[in-house]
């Protein structure tokens, strides 16, 4: 093996520029799926990260557009042909009864970090002439806080000035800054109903996701309640933070038989994105794998040339004593060298072109706040890489050197 | 005298292009230390003779023995392991490594034999090189010599392992007379002092009639097998 290795050396260097040639081929197809994996796996993650932050793993709401079956099907089922014309739906709120108390005994799962009842609605904000649609959410702030790490996302003002505050609102920057309205300011808001009240900015909120900072505002549970002219008691949803989140889906399932409340996952809630990440993960492998394919052929025909240019050299090792799995091994072990050099440098490339694509600036606009392009560093896709570039070579390089192995050495010395 | 090479009613077919029988039952017997030059006119199967002794060509009925060891239906990779060890070749050609230098070439066959250190194998084939006298030359590489030092190269080459047996396809056929000579001086050296086997296939009438045993063939036949006329 040892000789093996050093005749592959010397037939590597005595050619350097058709070596280097094939090494580049890998080189280039490692590099570009570093870069194009850490860039794609960095937004995922990102967009990820982002929607997680503002989505609860599990929401608990009244789901009052579920279908329902009529009374005549109820009573009389399986009986004959049965024709009910322009059912309404029931009139129903969508209030969640005794919000407050499965709020408190779900803090006390030992699964839950977090339970949180929310009150929201659609509002106009109006500040001067300019009226904006959007939503206000009453919560219990403190508890929210529990689940999205608000503290962190405040821009201006407290979360505690909105607990002694009566009629105070947080804001989300966008939203701030397309009403021109600043912490201190009052705003009005109407609702669906027609009821107007007038409300301070105490603070503002920035998620990073313009599809929330550009609408929403929390406010104090009591508030909402007086502006949609509701009782104490009235709460549509419970937001709920587990502390596994990849158990979110299992214990959906058990809330909503538990409480007969409609309970969503995180998963099911963002099912849209999830597939634009899976969609991306397969353009990003189909991308790579075309590029290693192409470079696996250059390496194939590189050998495949080399060996048909050696073909009176291995003939005479065969005829000296070496068998075809010596010969075959000194051709794979330079395809092998090929790509394990070609890989590393293609990792280091790669490495440098992400690091250079995530200094780029980059204007997420409205949708997202971010200044430059998120890119993923994760070790893991690095041994990816070098795993692909090295099997991809070992492939390309076995058929060209198994054949190198049949060569008859007397058809190759009688005809000269 | 001991009995080096023993081939018993060896035959042999070609299919391609037409059925043809190119071997008829040889017979043949090297004793050791005999320089043997197999002679004929071309397509006699005096070439297809040496590679089936070489163990190279394995598709033949009959047996093949070699120092009392029984060749026939070994496997290829027992009989490339076997040729390492016992047999040594000089082509027509020289067929160095042309990416190695001389020395590298002649110590490529004994590392893959593995019988000495590296060390050692270098030292040995320096040694050889010395008794060819192209030792001068053992850090060049190969491709840079001219074709009288290459074929040396190749005879030192197969001496490295102290084979049983050399064996020469026309090593002669491809040099000018001076080196032809030069060629068959070693030879001849070679059989007289060290005690080594030749068996050379030849056109070269002159080079035949110095070797010890002429063994001429035709149409797939030994038809004569004599000493030759000067020794």
């Amino acid at each position: 093996m040892n000789l093996a290795y050093q005749i592959a050396k010397t037939h590597l260097i005595s050619k350097p520029k058709q070596t280097i040639v094939a090494m580049l081929g890998v080189t280039f197809g490692i590099a570009m799926f570093i870069t194009m994996v850490g860039l794609m796996t960095g937004l995922n993650n990102f967009t990820e990260e982002l929607t997680m932050t503002s989505t609860p793993d599990i929401r608990i709401y009244h789901d009052i557009t579920e279908p329902r079956q009529s009374i005549l099907e109820e009573t009389n089922q399986g009986k004959g042909l049965l024709v009910v014309h322009h059912q309404k739906p029931k009139s129903e709120t969508p209030k969640i009864r005794n919000a407050f108390q499965i709020a408190s005994l779900l803090q006390q799962d030992p699964m839950v970090l977090g339970a949180a009842p929310l009150l929201s609605s659609q509002v106009f904000y109006n500040y001067g002439p300019v009226q904006l649609n959007g939503t206000i959410a009453g919560v219990d702030i403190m508890e929210e806080d529990k689940l999205f790490d608000l503290r962190h996302k405040i821009k201006t003002g407290q979360l505690e000035d909105l607990l002694v505050s009566q009629d105070g609102i947080i804001m989300g920057t966008g939203l701030a800054r397309k009403l021109n309205a600043q912490t201190g300011d009052r705003v009005v808001i109407t609702t669906p109903e027609g009821y107007t009240m007038t409300l301070k900015i105490v603070g503002t909120f920035q998620m990073g996701l313009g599809a929330i900072d550009n609408v929403k505002a929390y406010a104090n549970i009591s508030t909402v309640q007086k502006i949609l002219q509701k009782d104490q008691n009235y709460v549509t949803d419970i937001n709920i933070k587990l502390k596994d989140i990849n158990a979110a889906k299992p214990k959906a399932a058990e809330l909503q038989r538990l409480f007969r409340y409609k309970a969503e996952d995180w998963e099911t809630a963002n099912a849209t994105f999830l597939t634009g990440s899976i969609i991306r993960n397969i353009l990003t492998y189909s991308v790579s794998i075309t590029l290693l394919i192409v470079a696996g052929f250059g390496i194939y025909n590189i050998l495949n040339m080399t060996i048909y240019n050696k073909m009176k050299d291995i003939a005479i090792l065969k005829a000296t004593g070496f068998a075809a799995a010596d010969v075959r091994n000194i051709f794979l072990i330079q395809s092998l060298v090929i790509g394990l050099i070609g890989s590393v440098l293609g990792l280091v490339i790669g490495f440098g072109l992400s690091y250079l694509v995530s200094q780029v600036p980059f204007n997420g606009g409205d949708f997202i706040s971010i200044d430059t392009l998120p890119v993923n560093f994760d070790p893991k896709y690095y041994i990816i890489g070098i795993v692909f570039g090295l099997v991809t070579t070992a492939f390309a390089g076995y058929l060209p050197s198994r054949n190198a192995g049949k060569v008859d050495p007397i058809e190759i010395i009688r005809g000269q | 005298m001991e009995t080096v090479l023993r081939t018993t009613n060896l035959n042999k077919y070609f299919y391609e292009p037409q059925p043809f029988q190119v071997l008829k039952d040889i017979n043949l017997e090297v004793r050791k230390g005999e320089f043997l030059s197999l002679v004929g006119k071309s397509g006699c199967g005096k070439s297809t003779l040496l590679y089936l002794i070489s163990t190279m060509d394995t598709d033949y009925e009959g047996t093949l023995e070699m120092n009392n060891t029984l060749l026939t239906g070994k496997k290829q990779n027992e009989l490339a392991r076997f040729r390492n060890e016992h047999i040594g070749f000089v082509f027509q050609f020289h067929f160095l490594l042309p990416e190695f230098t001389v020395l590298q070439n002649v110590m490529i066959p004994a590392l893959k034999l593995g019988r000495y250190k590296p060390q050692e194998v270098e030292e040995r084939a320096y040694e050889k090189l010395k008794i060819l006298d192209v030792h001068e030359h053992a850090t060049k590489p190969a491709s840079k010599l001219s074709g009288g030092q290459q074929q040396r190269v190749a005879i030192a080459r197969a001496l490295i392992n102290d084979p049983s047996i050399i064996m020469g396809d026309e090593p002669t056929g491809n040099l000018d007379s001076y080196n032809a000579q030069v060629v068959f001086d070693i030879f001849r050296q070679l059989t007289r002092e060290f005690g080594q086997t030749i068996i050379t296939v030849t056109h070269d009438p002159e080079f035949a009639a110095n070797s010890d045993r002429i063994v001429e063939m035709s149409d797939g036949r030994i038809i004569s097998s004599h000493p030759a006329l000067i020794s």
